[in-house]
């Protein structure tokens, strides 16, 4: 139990040492020692959760379960991965005078509110919580948005500010009217919140009021989640806002809010006991995959491009949990883990070849490979990854998608194979200039750590090779207890 | 006459409260008047804050005390003043912020409180609670803060909208469930008191990068042609 | 006995109309500290158009003639359906609300048609306005009054005021949208500030003064008195639907002493209520008073909505 605490304390502390210290020198070193202290302290619990099975704190308000221990892990890794390349590209922009001091120390201390968020997200028990957490996540982020203070920062911001509060506040009313059910439920007494208690006791809920209460919910996270058609401020966030932002938001926030839906789904489920949340949940899924990566094409804007392939990649888990049944589920997870591994590589090394064209968009970046190979084998890599090229992580799970459709509905593979094409050319015919094009004079090589990127893509080529019997076994047991099939 | 049984009583005056409040949603849907708007989303807060009291005086839920003090202080006014400081501060507490077609705002507002009444019948239908007909009405004034964000083209406006909707939650927790559970009602506090601050800075961000609150303005981030 | 409650009911009502709007007058020159005149003023000015010669333009037809007595019988008659002193009145009974709305439509029908019999700018003008106001107004009316129907579950006045009676503790939210609804529609019927001014002959402002430019003699004196009974009988039903406390309910002399009192208490303070808007008022453009009304049919709308929301199954 302690560990959690600190996971939860950790990002405290970090919050107020950067916000008074943040502008040092040595700031960037210090946000990377809080982010590696907190995947200790997760490491420690998953450890513990793996070896004991699920743990409650003593107040119900703290549940941990395979399922959001990975999660904390993954959002730990990747906090850390971030911050390792969120250091020296501050730096940068404060030597290129796109920031003062002031903004310095509220970025990093935003930095790691944003973690606690997450953490506060995954670890808690309380639908209540989990949901002011969310919007805790929004908060924080939003200042983040707006960083650069141009007017397209500050209109992204602001867009992501309101469509994000009123979906968000959609999810509450969701979240009200579970409670309302539980109210009804003999006994329930405070604990009508309470995901596990609400998980056990599921079958007593009323199902019409679970219905419309789900409702609630998918269209309220689901704007975090940048499911369509609530999904426009995201490409604008991302492409506003300094680089390790788009990289934590995709890479987190959003795998996030999907967690939250999940959750949602697995009570409603019991409730309902037919599929319809699923089927709902296909309905979005299926919809922002083909309106993303049919707007992948129009990009011109990189980050914008990748953030549209968040998109896409968000549409195809909705739906993999919305066919539910193990081996989706397992494909569902499974492709969280290397989109979110994948996705914030790919925005690191993208933060890099900015830096080297000094702009962001597609025409103006031209010919990485000679200027800095590593970035440019970099960004080739990783849409490689995303695109779900064999062997990477991505096309084990895409493929694993793909089956468990084909089992299941199987005419709705065609859509899902076709788009996966269209998004395959839309990437490429992007990509490749960028990489291999002729440098335009001048432009020079920057400071660039790329050892997080390739530790990312690493990891997501080994989980496309084999699946460590650990992680499978995690895999196994977060399935079985999602959608209630054992899978291994 | 007969005297008036407390039951009866209860019913009634939250009925009347709820009326009100929904009735403050549609004054806001009408009023272009950014002074006049704040004015009548601090009534709102305080007909909240009442609605609260009366819950929890009748049925002696100890913990709503302390929820309807926090919305009288927050929304009733800290917000309003914060707004309202603001919007003299830029000079803005004479601007006008017109809804277009006010008729059909109206309209489309009455249908949906319509609606909200249809969506909330299968649930109405469960509970044995005396206020559960409210609930369509706070979920009508979630969706009327919404319209209000929409049909408004002013930062200022929009911020309303968005505490309305906040408001149409609370109320909603209030009459059926008899609010949340105290560690989250804290934590939902502190949400919006967050962001009604953050939307204060943004009023200067915006202004500073646009020269005004006109929020259509904001409107160079768009799907690029090829 | 009930029926010579009834016919004595109606006449007091007629009786006393005169005084209301003289009533108003003076209260509002008190409030705007100008010298009033009595407030029985108004039975002298009827008295003495009823004592003057009557003149008719050479071009008009009969219905400039019937005109007058076909609008003040109907207003007379409208009298007899809204319960006054006591509920308990059998023309009350026999006829609903929605006759009276009937009786009103009626006179204007009448009114516009004389307005446009002489053939004058101005009559043709008042006419035009004044049905233009009438068609917001009707179904702004209409909307508040079956707010009320339908939580009394019925449209007789005397029934639902009974109803009222018998339920004192229900307070309506639906009642107080359907209140200001109704009061929007009374000033703007009853030409009243911000919709007309009835104390001015400005030409390009007039409404219902325009349309009985060209009236005199006894025919003015019976239109102006049935416009005073139409002011009455808005105030009267505001007062007794909306507040029937007081009202006499059955023929007992004592009863019937605490209904003239009761009555004239409410429609005392209604008057404040006028003088202090009109006071503060000022009239508002021809164009806007569509939106004036529109807002008063959608206080109905939502008077009625409120009403199946939150008191139907409580």
């Amino acid at each position: 139990m302690i560990a959690v605490y600190l996971i939860l304390l950790v990002p405290i502390i970090g919050m107020g040492v950067l916000g008074l210290y943040g502008h040092r020198h040595r700031a960037g070193r210090t946000n990377v020692e809080f982010n590696a202290c907190a995947l200790a302290a997760t490491i420690v619990l998953a450890w513990i959760v793996l070896d004991r099975g699920p743990i409650l704190s003593g107040d119900k308000l703290f549940y941990i379960d395979a399922f959001n221990v990975y999660l904390i892990g993954l959002t730990a890794l990747v906090g850390l991965t971030t911050a390792i390349f969120s250091g020296p590209y501050m730096e940068n922009e404060r030597l290129h005078g796109r920031l003062n001091n002031r903004r310095l120390r509220l970025y990093y201390a935003m930095y790691q509110g944003f973690m606690l968020a997450m953490y506060l997200v995954l670890t808690t028990n309380n639908m209540g919580l989990l949901w002011v957490a969310m919007e805790g996540a929004t908060l924080a982020t939003v200042l983040l948005v707006s960083l650069y203070r141009t007017p397209e920062a500050v209109e992204a911001a602001w867009k992501y500010f309101i469509l994000c509060g009123v979906g968000i506040a959609l999810a509450l009313f969701g979240t009200i009217l579970l409670y309302f059910a539980a109210e009804h439920i003999n006994g329930m007494g405070a604990d009508g919140l309470t995901w596990s208690v609400l998980y056990e006791r599921g079958a007593e809920l009323d199902p019409t009021v679970a219905k419309i209460a789900f409702v609630f919910l998918l269209v309220g996270y689901g704007t975090k989640i940048g499911l369509v058609p609530m999904h426009s401020w995201l490409p604008d966030a991302h492409s506003e806002g300094p680089t390790p932002m788009s990289a934590i938001l995709s890479g987190l926030l959003l795998n996030d809010a999907l967690y939250a839906v999940v959750r949602s789904k697995m009570i409603i489920d019991r409730a309902v006991g037919t599929q319809q949340a699923g089927l709902l949940m296909m309905c979005f899924g299926m919809v922002s995959f083909l309106v993303a990566v049919l707007l992948l094409h129009r990009q011109r804007d990189i980050k914008r491009l990748f953030s549209y392939s968040s998109i896409e990649h968000m549409g195809t888990m909705t739906f993999a949990f919305g066919v539910g049944g193990g081996l989706a589920t397992f494909a569902a997870l499974l492709h969280m883990t290397v989109h979110s591994l994948t996705k914030s590589a790919i925005f690191v090394t993208v933060g890099h070849a900015a830096q080297i064209a000094k702009t962001q968009r597609i025409d103006n970046i031209r010919g990485l490979i000679n200027t800095q190979p590593m970035v440019g084998w970099g960004l080739l890599i990783g849409t490689l990854a995303i695109a779900g090229f064999p062997p990477f992580g991505v096309f084990v799970s895409e493929f694993l998608v793909l089956v468990a459709t084909m089992e299941t509905y199987p005419w709705l593979t065609l859509p899902l194979l076709l788009g996966i094409g269209i998004a395959f050319a839309g990437l490429f015919r992007h990509l490749h200039p960028m990489v291999y094009g002729t440098a335009p004079e001048g432009q020079k090589p920057v400071e660039a750590n790329m050892a997080p990127v390739f530790l990312h893509l690493l990891i997501v080529l080994w989980l496309g090779l084999s699946i460590p019997g650990v992680l499978s076994n995690w895999f196994g047991e977060a399935t079985r207890l999602i959608s209630g099939e054992r899978l291994l | 006459m007969e005297p008036i049984e407390a039951g009866v009583f209860y019913t009634q005056t939250v009925g009347f409260l709820a009326a009100m409040i929904v009735f403050t949603a549609f004054v806001m849907l009408a009023q272009g008047k950014l002074i006049t708007l704040i004015n009548s989303f601090a009534l709102q807060g305080f007909l909240l804050a009442l609605i609260t009291v009366v819950v929890a005086k009748v049925l002696g839920y100890r913990h709503l005390y302390i929820s309807a003090g926090m919305t009288l202080v927050l929304k009733g006014m800290m917000i309003p003043w914060l707004l309202r400081y603001l919007v003299v501060r830029m000079g803005l507490h004479r601007h006008v912020d017109p809804a277009e077609r006010p008729v059909h705002l109206m309209l489309i507002g009455a249908s949906l409180v319509v609606f909200s009444y249809y969506v909330t019948l299968p649930i109405v239908r469960l509970s044995m609670l005396e206020t559960r007909n409210i609930l369509a009405v706070s979920m009508a004034t979630i969706f009327l803060g919404m319209l209000l964000m929409i049909s408004r083209r002013l930062a200022v406006t929009h911020v309303v909208g968005f505490m309305v909707i906040e408001n149409g939650l609370f109320f909603s927790a209030v009459v059926s469930t008899y609010g949340m559970p105290m560690v989250v009602e804290l934590g939902i506090a502190f949400d919006v008191l967050v962001a009604a601050v953050l939307f204060g800075v943004f009023f200067f961000q915006i202004r500073e990068s646009i020269d005004s609150l006109d929020v259509d303005k904001l409107n160079r981030l768009r799907e690029e042609q090829e | 006995m009930t029926w010579l409650l009834n016919i004595l009911e109606p006449l007091l009502f007629i009786a006393a109309a005169p005084l209301f709007a003289g009533w108003i007058k003076w209260l509002k020159c008190l409030a705007q500290n100008r010298k009033p005149p009595m407030p029985w003023q108004p039975y002298r000015d009827l008295a003495k158009l009823f004592r003057k010669e009557t003149l008719v333009a050479e071009q008009a037809s009969w219905i400039f003639y019937t005109a007058p007595y076909i609008i003040f019988s109907v207003a007379v008659l409208a009298a007899t359906v809204v319960p006054f002193v006591s509920v308990d009145m059998p023309t009350a009974e026999i006829a609903d609300v929605i006759v009276l709305v009937g009786f009103f439509a009626l006179a204007r029908f009448f009114q516009a048609l004389a307005g446009m019999d002489i053939g004058t700018a101005f009559g043709g003008m008042g006419s035009s306005r004044e049905m233009t106001i009438a068609s917001f107004a009707e179904p702004a009316f209409l909307m508040a009054v079956f707010t009320l129907a339908v939580s009394a579950s019925t449209t007789n006045l005397s029934a639902a005021i009974e109803y009222h009676l018998a339920h004192p503790h229900l307070i309506h939210p639906s009642y107080v949208f359907a209140a200001l609804a109704l009061m929007l529609v009374a000033i703007a019927e009853s030409g009243r500030i911000p919709v007309d001014n009835p104390a001015t002959h400005l030409e390009l402002t007039m409404i219902h003064e325009a349309m009985i430019l060209e009236y005199s003699g006894r025919y003015l004196a019976l239109i102006e008195w049935a416009a005073q009974i139409r002011l009455m009988i808005y105030g009267v039903l505001l007062a007794n639907v909306f507040c029937p406390w007081g009202i006499a309910q059955d023929t007992g002399l004592s009863e019937l002493a605490v209904g003239v009192v009761a009555i004239a208490v409410k429609l005392a303070i209604l008057n404040m209520v006028l003088v202090a808007s009109e006071t503060v008022l000022a009239k508002m453009r021809l164009f806007r008073v569509a939106q004036y009304l529109g807002f008063a049919y959608f206080l109905g709308t939502l008077g009625m909505l409120i009403h199946i929301v939150v008191e139907v199954g409580t």
